[in-house]
């Protein structure tokens, strides 16, 4: 097996904020990020798929299909919306870097052929990102 | 679910790599410019990778703001702007990245709200070492 990772980038709006919480818990744990008029970030993903390479081709998995699937599946919902507002799995999960992990994961499983998800790395900024390689592990 | 937080961490520090078990010839053909008896510096960067499960409640694996006053408090304010012979244990062993990895990795270890997986770093940007523990 071959492990292949693509990037791509996406501009998303979020806050943190649980509502079961009195506004002053909510400024003790998340600090900044509850500010709910929201901030933004340049997210960078990395999907990393696993396969074996096909003979002719040389490929694990056609690149430009991985890039197409990416963008239909995550660049098209997240990039340019506010998160908490506009994607359906932040409505009452908290869109932190972890979760965003998640959530990517599970928007890309089962959509890749011929390969599988290794790893979902999500950078929030440069000196902060988060892996997730599934339930499994 | 788990997941992975990794977050990375700048220092600046000098250091000389010089063993005393060596002669001065044996620790210049060992350790060559960075044997210099002056010291030399880099802006390291340190980055560690937490594991455990996503609080279903915070969304977080740990809370930055904990995990950043730790660094701040254990690696930065040990480490940055000083010269790492002079501290413990580099008065006794020799300031290598691969020495640093290890004391820095003994350092997070006993970070409390999630669990240390490894410890990545980079003394310039085409040289990095990691240490996941034993």
């Amino acid at each position: 097996m071959i492990l292949l990772t693509r990037k791509a980038e996406f501009s998303s709006a979020h806050f943190y904020w649980v509502d079961a919480w009195t506004e002053e818990e909510n400024q003790r744990v998340f600090g900044k990020c509850a500010n709910r008029n929201g901030h933004g970030h340049n997210y960078t993903l990395e999907v990393t798929v696993g396969g074996e390479i096909d003979p002719v081709s040389g490929f694990v998995v056609d690149l430009k299909q991985l890039k197409d699937i990416l963008e239909k599946e995550v660049v098209s919902v997240y990039d340019h919306r506010h998160l908490n507002y506009e994607v359906p799995e932040f409505a009452t999960t908290v869109p932190t870097t972890e979760n965003i992990a998640i959530a990517i994961w599970q928007r890309l499983e089962g959509k890749i052929p011929n390969a599988t998800l290794h790893r979902v790395r999500v950078y929030e900024m440069p000196d902060l990102f988060a892996d997730y390689y599934g339930e499994a592990k | 679910m788990k997941a992975h937080l990794n977050r990375r961490y700048h220092l600046s520090a000098s250091h000389r790599l010089h063993a005393a078990e060596y002669d001065e010839a044996k620790n210049r053909e060992v350790f060559g410019k960075c044997n210099n008896p002056f010291g030399h510096g880099h802006n390291y960067i340190v980055q560690v990778t937490m594991s455990g499960q996503v609080d279903p409640v915070t969304g977080m694996v740990c809370n930055l703001g904990d995990l950043d006053a730790f660094a701040r408090e254990h690696l930065i304010e040990r480490f940055d702007h000083q010269n790492l012979n002079t501290l413990t244990p580099f008065d006794t062993i020799v300031p290598s990245t691969e020495n640093f990895a290890i004391e820095i990795y003994r350092i997070f270890q006993p970070f409390p709200h999630a669990h240390l997986e490894n410890v990545h770093v980079e003394e310039t940007g085409n040289n990095s070492f990691d240490y996941a523990g034993q």
